[in-house]
C-alpha cells in the first residue's frame, strides 16, 4: 500500500477519536464554543502555533527560501514579531472583557446589533477568504502529496468533511487538540529535517553556508547562474519590493492581533493570565519553527537545488523533495502527512471561529436580541452553520481552482488589520470611540483592503498568451495600485474611518460605560469563569 | 440601546455593578496605578519592537550594499533577520515579568471590589 496515504489515514483515525471522545465532553455553549476554558495554558500556546502555521508556512515559506534565499527568511520574519501585538496589546484585555467572540468586546459599550451585524461580516469575510486559500492549497497539495491517487476534487471534499465532522461534532475541543498533535508533528519533522540537513554537512555551519553562497540554476532564459542566496534582493526587487515588505509587515503586525481563529483561541483558558502564558509558549514555537525553516529552505535550494524542484512540483513542494532526498520515500510520506495534519488544523479552527460569530454573534445577539429561544440553541446553530461553511468551502474551491489566488492569505491579513483591529483598540483604549465609528471602521477598513487588492499587481496584470489557467492574472490590464499588499494604505485608512465616525456623532451611553470596559479589561473583574463538567 | 438590557443574558458576564461602582474603581489610586504601571512597559516595549522590525526592511531594501557587509561566513542582513526573533522573545519575556507586577496591583482592586459587593 502507498506509504504517503497509508500516514494519511493513521492521522484521520486518530484525530476522528479524539473527536468521539471530545464529543461527549462538549455539551453546553462554553463548553463547545470554548472548550470549557479549561485548555492549559502551555496547551493553549501549542493549539494557536498549530492554528497558525499553515501550509502556506511550512511548505510555501521554505519553497520561497528555497528560490530567493535570504528574501524568503526575511519574510518569514513578521509572522512571528506579529505575535507581540497580540501579546501587549489583545489577549488579555480580549479574555478579561469577552464571552466568545472578538465582537463581545465590541458590544459593551456600544450597540450591540449594529456593531455585532458589522464585526459578524468581517469575521465571515475574513475567515471565508482565509478558508478559501486553504483549501485549494489543499486540493493542489493533497493530489501531488499522494501522486495522483485521488484528484483536486476529492481531495478537497475529504478535507471539507473531515473539518465538518471535527467542528460539529467535537466543537472547540477537538479543534484544539487537533491543532495540538498537528503543531507536534509539525515541529518534530522540521526539527528531524533540520538536523538531516545540518548532517548533510557534516554538521558544519561553515561548510552549509559556503554552500548557500553558491547556488546554482538556470534562470528564466535557461542560463545558468551562480547565485549567493544570502544576498538580498532576489525576490523584493526596486521599485516597490521593499515598500511591498514594509506593507506586508504592517498587515502582520496589526491583522494577526484581528485573525478571527486567533482570537478565538484565547477563550479556551481559565483566564487572562493563562492567555498571556500561551501566546509566549506560541511564540517560542513559531519562533523556532521559522528559525528551522531557513535549514529547509537553503538545505533544498543546496542539496535538491531549484532546478529540481521546478521540475517536480514547484516551490510548494521543496520541503517534502528535501525530504526525500535526505530520508527516502518513508521520511517524504512524513513529512507529506505532516503537511496534509497543517492544512486539516488550520481549517478546523477558520470552521469554528465563522461558526462562533455567526451563532452568538449573528443569530443570537443580532437577529434574536440576546435571548435564546429554547436552551442549547445557541449550539445547535453553530453545528448546522458548520455544515454550510463546509459546503460552501468546499463549492468554492472546485469553482475557484483554475483561478490565481495567491493574493488571498494576503488579502485576508489586509482585512483582519484595516476592519478588525483598529476597532478593537480604539474600543478598548478610546473613551471618546462610539458605535458609528465602529461601524464605519470595520466598513472602511474591509472595503478599502479588498478595493486595493483588485487594483494591485495581484489581479491585475498582462500575461502573454503563453500563460494559462492559475497562473494568469484575473484582470487582463495594467495595475493601478503598485503594491501587492494594500496594508500601508488600508490600516490608516481603517482607523481614519473609525475616528472620522466617531468624531461626527454623539454617543453619551458609550462614554458612560467605558470606565467598566477600561476596569473589567485590565483587572479581569466579572470575567468568564472556567465551568467544570 | 432599547435591547440593552435583554442583551445581557448572552453577552454580559457575571459580575453586574452600577455605573458608580465602575466609575470609583477607575477613580480609585489603584486602579490608576495600574494603568500607570501597564502604560510604562507596554508603550515603549510597543515602540521600540515596531521601530526595531521595520528596521530591517527599510535597512535591506534601502541600503542593501551595507546590509551585505560578510561578518564571518555570514552577513549583516542574515544576522539581524536572525536577531529579530531573539528580540522579540526577549520582550515577551520583559512583558511576563513586568505583567507579574500587573497582576498583583489587580488583585488588590480585585479583592476590594469583592469586598464591597459582600464577599460575593
Amino acid at each position: 500500500m502507498n506509504i504517503p496515504l497509508t500516514m494519511f489515514l493513521v492521522f484521520i483515525a486518530i484525530t476522528l477519536g479524539i473527536t468521539y471522545w471530545a464529543s461527549r465532553r462538549s455539551a453546553g455553549a462554553s463548553a463547545y464554543f470554548a472548550a470549557s476554558r479549561q485548555i492549559k495554558g502551555w496547551q493553549n500556546g501549542v493549539a494557536v502555533a498549530g492554528d497558525y502555521m499553515s501550509a502556506a508556512s511550512f511548505l510555501g515559506i521554505a519553497g520561497l527560501i528555497a528560490f530567493y534565499g535570504y528574501d524568503g527568511f526575511m519574510y518569514s520574519v513578521g509572522w512571528l514579531v506579529a505575535y507581540l501585538t497580540v501579546l501587549l496589546v489583545i489577549a488579555e484585555p480580549l479574555r478579561n472583557a469577552g464571552k466568545y467572540t472578538m465582537a463581545d468586546v465590541l458590544a459593551y459599550r456600544l450597540k450591540p446589533r449594529p456593531v455585532r451585524a458589522t464585526a459578524s461580516l468581517s469575521t465571515l469575510v475574513v475567515s471565508a477568504i482565509y478558508m478559501i486559500a486553504q483549501m485549494i492549497g489543499a486540493g493542489t497539495l493533497v493530489k501531488l502529496l499522494l501522486g495522483g491517487m485521488v484528484t483536486y476534487n476529492q481531495a478537497v471534499i475529504g478535507v471539507g468533511i473531515l473539518m465538518i465532522v471535527y467542528v460539529v461534532f467535537g466543537g472547540m475541543l477537538a479543534t484544539t487538540w487537533v491543532q495540538i498533535i498537528k503543531a507536534i508533528l509539525l515541529m518534530s519533522g522540521t526539527f528531524l529535517l533540520s538536523i538531516l540537513v545540518l548532517a548533510h554537512f557534516h554538521f558544519s555551519f561553515s561548510q552549509f553556508f559556503a554552500a548557500i553562497s553558491q547556488v546554482t540554476y538556470r534562470d528564466a532564459k535557461g542560463a545558468v547562474v551562480v547565485k549567493d542566496f544570502l544576498q538580498p534582493g532576489l525576490l523584493y526587487k526596486a521599485p516597490y519590493g521593499p515598500l511591498n515588505l514594509i506593507s506586508l509587515g504592517l498587515a502582520l503586525i496589526f491583522g494577526t492581533a484581528g485573525l478571527p481563529h486567533i482570537l478565538v483561541r484565547f477563550y479556551t483558558v481559565p483566564d487572562a493570565k493563562t492567555a498571556r502564558h500561551s501566546v509566549v509558549w506560541a511564540m517560542v514555537l513559531i519562533g523556532s519553527f521559522y528559525i528551522m525553516t531557513t535549514f529547509l529552505g537553503f538545505g533544498a535550494a543546496t542539496i535538491v537545488g531549484p532546478d529540481y524542484i521546478k521540475g517536480h512540483g514547484g516551490t510548494n513542494m521543496s520541503a517534502p523533495l528535501l525530504a526525500n532526498a535526505l530520508g527516502g520515500s518513508i521520511f517524504f510520506a512524513f513529512i507529506s502527512a505532516i503537511a496534509f495534519a497543517t492544512i486539516l488544523a488550520v481549517v478546523a479552527g477558520l470552521t469554528i471561529s465563522a461558526t462562533t460569530s455567526f451563532s452568538h454573534d449573528f443569530w443570537t445577539n443580532v437577529i434574536h436580541n440576546g435571548v435564546e429561544r429554547k436552551p442549547g440553541e445557541e449550539v445547535t446553530v453553530a453545528r448546522i452553520s458548520a455544515f454550510v461553511v463546509g459546503a460552501v468551502a468546499i463549492a468554492l474551491a472546485i469553482v475557484l481552482q483554475t483561478w490565481n489566488v495567491a493574493f488571498l492569505v494576503a488579502l485576508a491579513f489586509a482585512v483582519a488589520a484595516s476592519a478588525n483591529l483598529p476597532v478593537i483598540v480604539l474600543s478598548i483604549f478610546w473613551r471618546r470611540f462610539n458605535t458609528v465609528g465602529a461601524v464605519s471602521g470595520l466598513a472602511v477598513g474591509l472595503l478599502a483592503s479588498i478595493g486595493l487588492i483588485l487594483i494591485s499587481p495581484s489581479v491585475m496584470g498582462i500575461d502573454p498568451p503563453t500563460v494559462t489557467g492559475a497562473a494568469r492574472h484575473l484582470i487582463q490590464a495594467k495595475a493601478w495600485f503598485p503594491l501587492d499588499h494594500p496594508g500601508i494604505i488600508s490600516i490608516p485608512l481603517g482607523f481614519v474611518g473609525a475616528i472620522l465616525g466617531t468624531l461626527v456623532t454623539h454617543e453619551p451611553a458609550s462614554q458612560d460605560k467605558f470606565n467598566e470596559l477600561l476596569v473589567r479589561s485590565n483587572t479581569g473583574l466579572g470575567a468568564e469563569k472556567a465551568t467544570t463538567h | 440601546m432599547g435591547n440593552a438590557g435583554r442583551n445581557l443574558e448572552a453577552a454580559q458576564p457575571q459580575y453586574q455593578a452600577s455605573q458608580l461602582t465602575w466609575d470609583k474603581i477607575a477613580e480609585s489610586k489603584e486602579f490608576k496605578d495600574l494603568m500607570a504601571t501597564k502604560k510604562t512597559f507596554i508603550v515603549p516595549a510597543f515602540i521600540f519592537f515596531v521601530v526595531y522590525y521595520f528596521a530591517l526592511p527599510v535597512l535591506v531594501g534601502y541600503a542593501p550594499q551595507f546590509m551585505s557587509i560578510k561578518v564571518g561566513y555570514l552577513n549583516l542582513a542574515y544576522l539581524f533577520a536572525l536577531s529579530q526573533f531573539f528580540v522579540a522573545w526577549i520582550i515577551a519575556g520583559l512583558y511576563v515579568r513586568a505583567a507579574n507586577n500587573f497582576d498583583r496591583l489587580a488583585e488588590d482592586i480585585l479583592n476590594k471590589a469583592e469586598d464591597a459587593k459582600g464577599g460575593k
